[in-house]
């Protein structure tokens, strides 16, 4: 069912501000985590099981706990909103329509962590929703939220916000500091991890936006409360951003124990595919994370039906699962072509590869002409085992992740539908006119007809 | 000679003010997009080289981070600039057809501009507004759901506007 903790009001009229947002119960989990121990705001937070919800999925209040706290030097929050997995659009949504909401959790996880200036890093394209940030960091300030001693606890912080420039590796957390620095968007090696080295050299945290407002509801309902909230190690809620060929796209906010067969169809979320057509295939989490075809995306290769969480989406592994990343949720109609999708992600990441480690600069490279070349009828059958062996060896070689990013959705094509592929070859001439259409991928629940 | 205005010089230390004592590298970014919206829209070498003298840093700090980021003009661009996303999700929602119509409507190819100055067609990649394809940067804001009609519309408005 749709569980709603973060976009619960966010239809109020003039939610965005602060008068309607404060009387709406807004900065009640500031007031009490100022009553709070930090370290025991820590604890509610690895209480609550809250995973980071910009893709890796990893738990925050175990990342939080990892933040060296020499004496005598500053630790800062970053935020990041640099939101540029294709597919995602969750992050700009919170931020645009109820961003106090951003701001507040950042206040609770600030005084958590002992950050006395805190920075918002949002992609430079989002550029009018700075404005709405900047002007609601303002109203909290007036207000008293912000500041010298804020609601005279004796904590002080400050909030700023930086725009980027358009790359996408400055998601990266490590390339986002660097950025931050004013440098190019190159990623540290790790370790050290920003934890210990971070910020100008000074222990860091860096969370997703949806992650940060997630602490508000942690802190007014206890981590408990949230931790029952979904299943297994996939608490809490989860924004989805759904697009591709459906009928509603946009934000959802799920609890994590729905089918994907109910997402996609009911009419409470994407409200199925347009024009009656059928499901090929989906990409669950976000650019980076393996498609699947619709049977695999439906029931897992045990025959269960896939839920929409962590867990289930990932079971099987790479083999016949794949991943719920940043939830970015993208799906693709039986009239597409997985070869030319696959080159338009290709050719997204030979452009956002920052060039630092030659198997992803000169790898993705590769990947796109290859793919190109079969998208456009002159491709060879053995050009199908090079872009496999070019993704192998591009996979777990780079200093980020963004190698293994451009490196599975090309695997994932090819291993699931490397007839497709195939087909590119032997029909040349064909295949710039007609489409390989289903086959076998044949979603088995909504088959013709139904 | 290449000077900000007193407003923009007032803002450049207000933004200098948010990082520690020596930081001030960390305003780039921000600093660069000021420059690029004062100086005319994209970043001639004379204008980085001021930048750079403002933030007291050497030239090549500013050349390094104007290329390597996307939305930084190292070319002159026109009056408007359309940029089209055209990554995956905007491609299954039919961006390859919207970028095709600017281009015969305007007669300009991608990374063009028309020969009075007024329109520069570039195609980017994922600008989240994954939702809302297939859609354009134009200014500060999107312009979504991007049909003919809508392309159209967009590109009388600015003609109306220069007028």
């Amino acid at each position: 069912m749709e569980k709603k903790l973060l976009l619960e009001k966010v239809h109020i009229e003039g939610i965005r501000h602060y008068d309607v947002y404060r009387r709406e119960g807004g900065y009640r989990s500031v007031e009490k985590a100022l009553k709070m121990q930090p370290n025991d705001i820590v604890e509610e937070v690895k209480k609550s099981g809250l995973r980071g919800r910009g893709g890796a999925g990893f738990p925050t209040g175990m990342k939080w706990s990892f933040l060296a706290k020499p004496d005598g030097v500053p630790r800062y929050l970053v935020c990041n909103a640099d939101e540029s997995e294709p597919g995602t659009f969750k992050d700009r949504y919170l931020m645009e329509f109820i961003p106090h909401i951003l701001i507040e959790g950042m206040i609770v996880s600030s005084f958590a962590l002992g950050s006395n200036t805190s920075y918002i890093y949002i992609r430079g394209e989002y550029d009018w929703v700075t404005d709405i940030l900047e002007n609601a960091i303002a109203e909290a300030k007036q207000n008293g939220w912000l500041g010298k001693n804020i609601q005279g606890s004796g904590y002080d912080l400050e909030m700023y916000v930086q725009r980027g420039a358009g790359a996408y590796i400055c998601g990266e957390e490590t390339a986002l500091l660097e950025s931050l620095e004013g440098k190019r968007g190159n990623p540290r090696i790790k370790p050290p991890f920003p934890a210990v080295k971070g910020l100008w050299g000074c222990p860091t945290v860096v969370n997703n936006v949806e992650t940060l407002a997630a602490v508000v509801p942690i802190i007014n309902e206890g981590g408990e409360a949230y931790a029952q909230i979904g299943v297994g190690k996939s608490t809490g809620t989860k924004l989805i951003s759904a697009c591709g060929n459906i009928n509603k796209p946009g934000i959802y906010e799920i609890d994590m124990t729905i089918t994907v067969e109910e997402f996609i169809y009911s009419d409470e979320y994407c409200g199925g595919i347009p024009n009656g057509k059928k499901l090929k295939a989906c990409i669950p989490g976000g650019s980076s994370v393996p498609i699947l075809p619709a049977n695999l995306l439906l029931t897992t290769a045990k025959g269960e039906k896939r839920l929409m969480n962590y867990e289930s989406l990932s079971d099987g592994g790479f083999a016949t699962g794949s991943m719920m990343g940043s939830g970015g949720f993208i799906v693709l109609d039986e009239d597409q072509c997985i070869v030319r999708h696959t080159y338009s992600l290709a050719r997204f990441y030979r452009h956002e590869s920052c060039g630092q480690c030659s198997p992803c600069r000169e790898g993705t490279g590769w990947m796109e002409k290859i793919l190109l070349s079969i998208e456009s009828g002159k491709g060879k059958m053995s050009d199908i085992d090079l872009l496999w062996d070019i993704q192998r060896k591009i996979e777990g070689n780079t200093i980020c992740p963004l190698g293994d990013a451009a490196a599975w959705p090309v695997a994932a094509s090819i291993r699931h539908f490397r007839d497709e592929f195939e087909w590119h070859v032997n029909n040349p001439e064909k295949c710039l006119t007609e489409n390989f259409g289903l086959r076998h991928y044949a979603d088995p629940v909504y088959v013709a007809g139904s | 000679m290449i000077q900000f205005k007193e407003t923009s010089l007032k803002k450049v230390a207000e933004i200098i003010a948010r990082y520690p004592e020596g930081k001030q590298k960390s305003a780039l970014l921000p600093v660069l997009h000021m420059a690029q919206v004062e100086f005319g829209g994209w970043l001639d070498v004379p204008v980085m080289d001021y930048v750079a003298t403002l933030l007291n840093i050497e030239p090549i700090e500013v050349y390094e981070v104007a290329s390597f980021y996307s939305m930084y003009n190292l070319k002159p661009v026109g009056k408007y600039l359309f940029e089209v996303c055209q990554t995956g999700p905007c491609m299954l929602n039919g961006s390859d057809n919207i970028i095709d119509y600017i281009k015969q409507k305007l007669n300009i190819g991608v990374g063009q501009t028309t020969a009075d100055g007024m329109f520069t067609l570039k195609t980017v990649e994922c600008l989240g507004a994954c939702g809302y394809a297939p859609m354009m940067q134009f200014g500060k804001t999107y312009r979504e759901h991007l049909t003919k009609e809508k392309v159209d519309s967009i590109i009388e408005e600015c003609r109306a506007k220069a007028n």
